[in-house]
């Protein structure tokens, strides 16, 4: 009994060891999880990353999806097709969705009035992608290729000379439309 | 002539037209009042100008530049003056207004300093291809690809076969072939300068049968054996690059590639010929051959300068009536349809067609009679193509290789049930494009996010708020620009409508 103790105890301790680093690795292992997720998560939301989630951005809204305490519905510009790819992701049903159809709003994009414009660099700031260009003191102007049209450059704003207008991208975004099928008129929100 | 000649599949022998406006002479057209040149008028990045409103420029002069590779420069078609910069009507299916520059003629056509590049044999290719690149030239058989990007792949690469080609195989189009009869020594001299600018080691001139005018010209003018002549069966489309690239190698290009894969480049004779002016004497790409034909009284086709309304030159062949008319640009098959007829003949405008309006029965549903699947030069099959864009099934369309799709037209102008298929195909196409480009720019969104999210928490960590006296500087600044830019709004709105009441935005 007493010769076979110490013999028990060189079996269990190895055991003991590979728990131990188990234990310390689980937390890890799910914290990769949730980057994964969150990154998968992040490529189908809309990148307008404009807080209308209640979150910060794209990327945080898909990270707190990812740990699972929110709603998958809230994203507000990727409407239902995107809670439906969230859903499927997650290997989850959507919810009754309470969310509208994505609103196929012509795309627009933020401009700074040139002549009324300080220079105060507080639009670029605020600007989630970095879409405007300016130095202090400098009238400032927006790039049109990146710029979301969030509107979150409007207003910190001390001036109010920023407005959002129709984006001249839709030019270069020309689509045929299907023979035989009217356009249908677009909903009003 | 010894080529031994293969087919390619499908294909059809149309109704040509050709003879409506093959037999006369080019005309040169009269100077227009104004120009309208669009700065896109090619494949690749707008054209950025160089002159202001108001300026004096010469015919020749360099008034919009490229800024990067693939995009071509915009040279004045004539001198004049600068009238505006601004958004016009231009060639596009939606009536697009895009940017162009409006030049008013001052009717002395005086040219621009020029220069001819010294022997382009001794040149070196790279140099030849920067003279091509400067004076402007792109693809001039209708898809508008900037040429030095086409030879510079192609020096690149090993260039085996160098074809010219002359096969314009659309119905009604006349103007390579009048192009070949006239001027039939600077297509041959400017497909010696393109074989030289990618060191090809053949060079072979293809035309159809029954241009046998063109032929007797190319024949004559030919003054060496560096050069083969072929004749290939008329059959459309057998001047899709493609479509000859196998009847005159047996060669196919491989699905989703480009010719340069298999070692061959191809080039229009229209470009040939502008090659040759630009190389000879440094002329850019001004004007072309245009080929003005349909239902009108004197079909003709006419040398006119880039710029030029399509209403001037519909206008000189006899036409009156635009209500009546749909103005077609390109070739019935091919070509897309227009309602302005001010919009410019730009570098892509090979025809203008005009056709009766008629009333098309609607289309009714397919019946798979197999048709369209006889006809189609790429072997796909349209019917299945047709059945996945009407349901948006757009992976199932990829599949079915929507992309090797040529928009040739045979499968629609043979199908019994009407169905625009290449509009539907059109359609697809599109949207699978933008949506891909919708990925990639979200894509790029969500690095800038993630990049500035990570500087801006590495500025809450390292920078302490800056000290007192130079925070209260920075709201006396801030105080002060914000009146002075209140007041200079109210100025203007004072300017604007003097009895605006205050208040209401
Ligand atoms: S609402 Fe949608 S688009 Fe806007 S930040 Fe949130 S996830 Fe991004
Ligand atoms: S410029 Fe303004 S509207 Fe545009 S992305 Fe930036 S914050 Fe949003
Ligand atoms: S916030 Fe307004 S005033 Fe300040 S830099 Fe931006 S546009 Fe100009
Ligand atoms: S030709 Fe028209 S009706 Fe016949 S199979 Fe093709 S699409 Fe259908
Ligand atoms: S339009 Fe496209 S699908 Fe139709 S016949 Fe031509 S290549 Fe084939």
């Amino acid at each position: 009994m007493i010769a076979s103790l110490p013999a028990a105890f060189l079996i269990i301790l190895p055991l003991l060891l590979i728990l131990a680093r188990l234990l310390k690795f689980l937390p890890e292992n799910n914290n990769d999880a949730i980057t994964r997720l969150t990154e998968d998560l992040d490529r189908i939301l809309p990148q307008t990353q404009c807080r209308q989630c209640g979150y910060d951005g794209c990327e945080p809204y898909a990270r707190a999806v990812a740990k699972g305490t929110v709603a998958l519905n809230l994203c507000v510009p990727g409407g239902s097709a995107t809670e439906r790819g969230i859903a499927r992701i997650l290997g989850r049903e959507p919810a009754t969705s309470t969310n509208k159809e994505a609103h196929d709003a012509d795309p627009q994009i933020a401009v700074i009035d040139a002549a009324r414009c300080i220079g105060c660099v507080k639009c670029i700031r605020a600007c989630p992608v970095d879409a405007i260009l300016g130095a202090a003191k400098q009238v400032h102007a927006v790039l049109p290729g990146l710029c979301t049209g969030c509107g979150l450059c409007l207003p910190p704003c001390p001036v109010d000379c920023i407005s959002l207008a129709a984006s001249p991208r839709i030019n270069r975004h020309f689509g045929w439309t299907k023979p035989g099928r009217l356009r249908s008129p677009r909903p009003s929100a | 002539m010894n080529r031994v000649l293969h087919d390619f599949p499908g294909g059809l022998k149309l109704p040509t037209g050709k003879e409506l406006s093959d037999r006369l002479p080019s005309l040169l057209h009269p100077l227009p009042e104004r120009l309208y040149l669009p700065l896109h008028q090619h494949v690749g990045h707008p054209a950025m100008p160089c002159v202001r409103v108001g300026d004096k420029v010469r015919k020749g002069q360099l008034i919009a530049g490229a800024r990067e590779y693939v995009s071509v420069p915009v040279h004045a078609s004539t001198s004049g003056r600068i009238l505006t910069i601004g958004d016009y009507p231009v060639p596009h299916p939606a009536e697009f207004k895009a940017p162009c520059i409006v030049i008013e003629a001052d009717g002395l056509d005086e040219w621009h300093d020029i220069e001819p590049s010294p022997d382009y044999a001794a040149t070196d290719p790279a140099d030849l291809q920067r003279v091509i690149h400067h004076c402007g030239i792109v693809g001039l058989g209708g898809a508008g690809f900037p040429t030095h990007v086409k030879l510079g792949e192609g020096f690149e690469n090993a260039v085996e076969l160098l074809i010219i080609n002359g096969v314009e195989c659309e119905p009604y189009i006349t103007c390579d072939d009048r192009l070949i009869q006239e001027k039939a020594d600077y297509i041959i001299a400017g497909a010696r300068m393109i074989a030289h600018a990618v060191q090809a080691r053949q060079c072979v001139i293809a035309i159809e049968d029954d241009m046998p005018e063109a032929r007797q010209a190319l024949v004559t003018a030919l003054d060496g054996d560096d050069i083969e002549l072929v004749a290939v069966p008329t059959r459309y489309p057998a001047g899709g690059e493609k479509q000859l690239i196998r009847t005159l190698t047996g060669r196919d290009v491989p699905v989703g590639g480009l010719p340069i894969d298999i070692g061959i480049v191809i080039q229009n004779v229209a470009t040939a010929a502008a090659v040759y002016r630009a190389v000879t004497r440094g002329e850019p790409l001004i004007s072309r051959y245009v080929t003005i034909t349909g239902a009108i009284e004197n079909p003709r086709n006419l040398q006119v300068l880039l710029g030029t309304p399509v209403r001037d030159c519909v206008e000189k062949c006899g036409h009156r009536s635009f209500s009546e008319s749909r103005i077609i640009l390109g070739g019935p098959m091919m070509g897309m349809q227009v309602n302005h007829p001010y919009i410019p003949i730009v570098k892509t405008t090979n025809c203008v067609l005009i056709q009766q309006r008629e009333s098309l029965p609607p289309e009714l549903p397919c019946i798979k009679c197999g048709r369209c699947s006889e006809v189609c030069p790429a072997g796909l099959m349209p019917q299945r193509l047709y059945h996945a864009a009407l349901r948006d099934d757009f992976g199932q369309a990829v599949d079915r290789h929507l992309f090797e799709c040529i928009e040739c037209g045979l499968c629609a102008y043979v199908c019994p049930s009407r169905i625009p298929l290449v509009r539907y195909f059109r359609y697809a196409k599109t949207q699978i494009n933008n949506k891909e480009r919708q990925l990639q720019t979200a894509q790029d969104l969500r690095e800038r996010f993630l990049a500035k999210q990570q500087r801006d928490r590495q500025d809450a960590r390292s920078s302490p708020s800056a000290p007192e006296a130079a925070q209260d500087d920075k709201r006396a600044y801030l105080k002060e620009a914000i009146s002075r830019s209140r007041s200079r709004r109210e100025r203007i709105r004072h300017q604007h409508d003097p009895d605006e009441k205050p208040g209401d935005d």
